[in-house]
């Protein structure tokens, strides 16, 4: 049980808890707001494993603590503040509709650090980061461009924004690389996190022809569906490979593990600045588990070229020239996209069905 | 895409998302029936889901796992009967709290179970008629909870319009002072037909953990329960019409993701408005006839009775 | 006795709750000190605690009338997320109209979008006799994604990467604040005005005597003249407006800009404080601020105690039982009085 420790912590946090912001403790306070409950197996389950890689890596120099569900909108504003007030140094939000609370309680406690994912609006005392998860999927792109017999990709989308489009984009540039004739067949459930649609959303782009499913949804179901209809499929955010062991071709991993523990050392020794993070393979926020044993050698030669090319630098996942989806240029040969036109990506590459809201 | 040969896994498809809302459905259905409005159907589904995920996994009994889900979902029903029945509280109100309780003491029980696998309950597999096409997968290759859950909606159909004890059941929902001057226990008949209601929720949320998405995950039943609730208004209150809500609304999600992977021109929210919207518009067309609402819908619903007065 | 429920459902509540905190491990006494006391032992918990019970208030106060008429308007979520849309689309189209008037129409608009969502049960039900607990669940769903469509299309901020979020309401299309350093905001004196006009409507005026009457005896409303339809128009319409009012006051508040998820729920946890309240409307002041002060501690006991948010869960539930359950001795008093004027 998680409970076992609490008696302890309880009574340390009494002493901090009631006294207010700023007075020093023994343990320095680290605080993470999640939007989802940690046990949801994906998104938040991740970050919550990055907060005990904190507690495990500072051991009694510090106490990690957590809300989970807490809600975009004015609930959030107030769980950040009351740690803020609570005494915490750095404050992880971890969702992008936590950004405008984020800022706000910074402006009201400049002497704490704070660090929110996803977003894009900083200040003295606020730092972004991110993952380059489209790295990832330009690696399983090539992977599904080449394992597919259908030259149909699945996709299982949660909210057309950016980031999700982002990936499917790499995703279709990677496949088509080494399969033009790919398509990537799109279907969004207007949720994050139900495993029922997430899987039947799987089924239907199954029923359609696709064998490989991808997903940007937090819940194994789409994985549990390729394992039963025998087709291909990729982990999300962890390693499902015990949810779809014949399935999963690998996954991709968001690793917090290391920021967390790099940032919070730094807002303990004084050295925490401000920063944009929007880390990739290369520094290992973003990983790939385990290859599936069933893709040939000559693909996992690929998968691997791939990803240390990215590593290098010497493979540009939005390089040019590619089209847009209506046949007209994105970028011409010789250039790439820059950070900020990703980071707003609101249109499909060549080879994506669908349309997106406008 | 040749042919004809999608049909059948769409077909699939829907019957496996409408049975958890069918077994609710049901449920809810007999608890209405005598009267009694739980909205904590959201609740007991959620706890009979966990129940039976942690079951199946520390025993390896898949009718274990099943009979555990519908005793959990009994107990909090048990729980909202007490208060709603022997203390009179109000339904509505104890219906939601009873939602509340049950989402987080789901995810109590559940948080060691997060991330562990077990095997989907097992398909029936008849040699030669499983294998038959089309109707061999269809009629034969269900997993033994889809067919319970129609033969539930039968046996409840034949309950409360061809026995005795459905009679009875009737009168306690229709006018609880005339059933109870009769010599009918109104609150004794009222306790089991709510936690019949628990079970079937129980046995719908154990469908979630067990074979529509076989793990446990907080939360896992995403509004299901509700969307049972809805059915029962949508059925007038009849069982054959709960059974072709749920598929009808299963079928309507499924199909308007199908329109989505196939690249329809339409924002994606728009088309999961579908479900909804077609609920609604067949409501309006099947309610105007209002003495036929009236002989099914139970009369004294939400109301509480005062066996002494 | 009526007085005494409230302390007796309190005292249960302490003592179950002793014996499942110390189950868990934890002191109970510090529990329960986290999840009533902490939360308001300081002026800014204290507005916090106002600010989040403002939407609740108006939402539950909305649907008490309809809940009295037996109009069961379930679906204050939708009308909320509605108001939301139709008083926050007043701004995204006049964002750059520097006016003091734009607030007033904002709110206007709130109560006007929540009303015309609350219009569609009210017609499918007097025209159609479409019953409303469904209807009005079901267009919750409907007015959610509305508001996705919206923000992730043509209402995204300009500015803003196309991340799926409005662009953030300009000093006049926000609530004034009451109290400097604070999020208290304007909402909450609507809140308490929606509070006295309701309990003026509903003690004085001809409407709200149809209403009670028409809830205790349909029949006795139909042969007295009054319309059964008239009454579902209105109660829907109230209702549907201060849910309306309960979104616009939000996102003009403190959530200060239109994003895909505005309400952790505020209608469906309407309900439970209506009936709480006994549908009475200083009932559920009170009893609007409990739900909101249970919400308020289950975060401080994560953060001070860790203990994850389904222990509040558990814990809400359990406080809710047993205040529901203490209305046992409400309904026996009620007897007894019954009792009593039938012996005399």
């Amino acid at each position: 049980m998680k409970f076992k420790s609490m008696i302890s912590l309880a009574s340390a946090v009494a002493v901090a808890g009631s006294l207010f912001a700023g007075i020093a403790s023994a343990e320095d306070k680290v605080g993470f707001v999640y939007v989802g409950p940690v046990g949801d197996h994906g998104w938040t389950y991740r970050h919550d494993i990055g907060r005990q890689a904190v507690q495990k890596a500072l051991g009694d120099k510090v106490k990690t603590t957590f809300v989970e569900s807490v809600k975009e909108g004015p609930d959030s504003e107030r769980v950040i503040r009351q740690m803020a007030a609570d005494g915490h140094k750095v404050i992880f939000t971890t969702s992008f509709g936590f950004m405008n609370p984020t800022l706000k309680v910074a402006k009201q406690f400049p002497n704490v650090k704070f660090e929110h994912a996803t977003g894009y609006k900083r200040s003295k005392n606020v730092s972004t980061y991110s993952g380059r998860f489209y790295e990832g999927r330009y690696v399983v792109g090539k992977i599904a461009g080449k394992m597919t017999k259908t030259n149909v990709i699945g996709y299982v989308g949660s909210f057309p924004i950016p980031e999700v489009v982002r990936g499917i984009n790499a995703t279709a540039l990677a496949a088509k690389s080494v399969n033009p004739d790919i398509q990537i067949k799109v279907a969004w459930v207007n949720t994050w996190y139900d495993p029922g649609k997430e899987g039947d959303a799987a089924k239907a782009l199954i029923d359609q022809g696709a064998d490989i499913i991808l997903q940007h949804t937090d819940s194994p179901a789409p994985l549990q569906v390729a394992e039963s209809r025998g087709v291909w499929a990729v982990g999300q955010a962890s390693d499902m490979h015990h949810f779809a062991p014949k399935a999963q071709l690998t996954a991709i991993i968001d690793n917090w593990d290391g920021y967390y523990v790099a940032r919070t050392k730094a807002a303990l020794d004084g050295s925490w600045k401000s920063a944009d993070t929007w880390a990739g393979l290369k520094t290992g926020m973003v990983e790939l588990s385990k290859y599936n044993d069933a893709i040939p050698a000559d693909v996992v030669k690929l998968a691997e070229e791939t990803r240390k090319g990215i590593i290098d630098g010497s493979v540009k996942p939005f390089a040019g020239p590619f089209n847009k989806q209506d046949g007209t240029e994105a970028v011409a040969a010789g250039k790439e996209l820059d950070d900020g036109t990703l980071l707003g990506m609101d249109w499909y590459v060549e080879g994506v069905q669908g349309k997106l809201p406008k | 895409m040749s042919g004809m040969d999608w049909i059948v896994p769409v077909i699939l498809t829907v019957i496996t998302a409408a049975t958890p809302l069918v077994f609710a459905g049901i449920g809810e259905l007999i608890t209405e029936k005598s009267g009694v409005l739980n909205l904590g159907v959201e609740g007991m589904m959620v706890v009979g889901a966990v129940t039976a995920f942690v079951t199946a996994t520390v025993t390896g009994s898949y009718i274990l796992a099943v009979l555990a889900a519908a005793l959990s979902g009994a107990f909090m029903a048990f729980l909202f009967g007490i208060l709603t029945l022997s203390l009179m509280a109000n339904q509505v109100a104890t219906g939601l709290a009873l939602t509340l309780f049950g989402v987080g003491l789901s995810a109590l029980i559940g948080q060691d179970f997060v991330g562990v696998p077990v095997d989907a309950i097992a398909k029936l597999n008849i040699p030669g008629l499983s294998d038959l096409p089309v109707v061999g997968p269809i009629i034969f290759g269900q997993d033994p909870l889809v067919y319970l859950s129609l033969v539930i909606v039968a046996l409840v159909s034949w309950f409360l319009y061809k026995t005795k004890a459905g009679l009875i059941l009737r009168a306690v929902g229709d006018s609880h002072d005339a059933a109870h001057s009769i010599g009918y226990s109104v609150i004794g008949i009222r306790y089991l037909a709510v936690m019949f209601g628990g079970a079937m929720s129980g046995i719908g949320g154990a469908y979630l953990s067990l074979a529509y998405t076989p793990m446990w995950a907080e939360n896992m039943t995403a509004g299901r329960g509700w969307i049972a609730l809805a059915l029962i208004v949508f059925a007038t209150w009849k069982p054959g019409l709960v059974l072709i809500g749920a598929y009808m609304f299963g079928g309507i999600t499924i199909l308007q993701l199908h329109a989505q992977a196939a690249g329809l021109d339409l924002p994606s929210q728009i088309l999961s408005m579908l479900p909804y919207v077609a609920t609604v518009v067949v409501l309006v067309l099947i309610s105007k006839d209002e003495s036929r609402i009236r002989k099914h819908a139970p009369a004294c619903i939400g109301k509480i009775f005062h066996p002494a007065a | 006795m009526v007085y005494l429920t409230p302390l007796l459902a309190l005292l249960l509540t302490v003592l179950t709750s002793t014996i499942v905190f110390s189950l868990l491990g934890v002191n109970p006494l510090e529990a329960l000190e986290n999840f009533f006391i902490k939360p308001i032992d300081n002026q800014y918990g204290a507005t916090e605690l106002l600010v989040k019970a403002t939407p609740l208030i108006l939402c539950a106060i909305g649907l008490s009338v309809g809940f009295r008429a037996n109009v069961w308007n379930i679906g204050a979520e939708g009308q909320l997320t509605m108001g939301a849309i139709i008083g926050g689309g007043v701004f995204i189209y006049l964002h750059d109209v520097e006016s003091v008037l734009l607030l007033p129409a904002m709110i206007l608009m709130g109560a006007a979008g929540g009303a015309l969502w609350a219009a569609i049960p009210a017609f499918l039900k007097t025209r159609f006799n479409a019953n409303e607990i469904l209807t009005s669940l079901m267009l919750v769903y409907v007015a959610i994604l509305v508001l996705s469509l919206l923000v992730h299309g043509p209402w995204r901020d300009p500015d803003g990467f196309n991340f799926p979020e409005s662009r953030t309401f300009s000093e006049s299309a926000t609530m004034p604040i009451l109290m400097e350093g604070t999020r208290l905001h304007f909402g909450t004196i609507i809140a308490l005005l929606a509070v006295f006009g309701t309990w003026i409507m509903l003690s004085k005026t001809l409407v709200g005597f149809q209403v009670k009457v028409i809830g205790a005896a349909p029949k006795a409303g139909s042969y007295a003249g009054f319309s059964q339809k008239k009454i579902i128009w209105f109660c829907l319409l109230f209702g549907g407006a201060m849910a309306g009012l309960a979104g616009v006051s939000e996102v003009s508040g403190p959530v200060g800009q239109l994003l895909p998820s505005i309400s952790p729920g505020y209608g469906f946890t309407a309900i439970i404080v209506a009936f709480l309240g006994r549908l009475h409307p200083v009932g559920i002041i009170f009893a609007g601020l409990l739900m909101a002060l249970t919400y308020l501690g289950g975060e401080t006991a994560q953060i001070n105690l860790g203990l994850p948010v389904a222990v509040t869960g558990v814990f809400q539930g359990m406080v809710l039982f047993y205040l529901l359950a203490c209305d046992v001795l409400v309904n026996y008093r009620f007897k007894m009085v019954r009792f009593g004027k039938a012996a005399s």
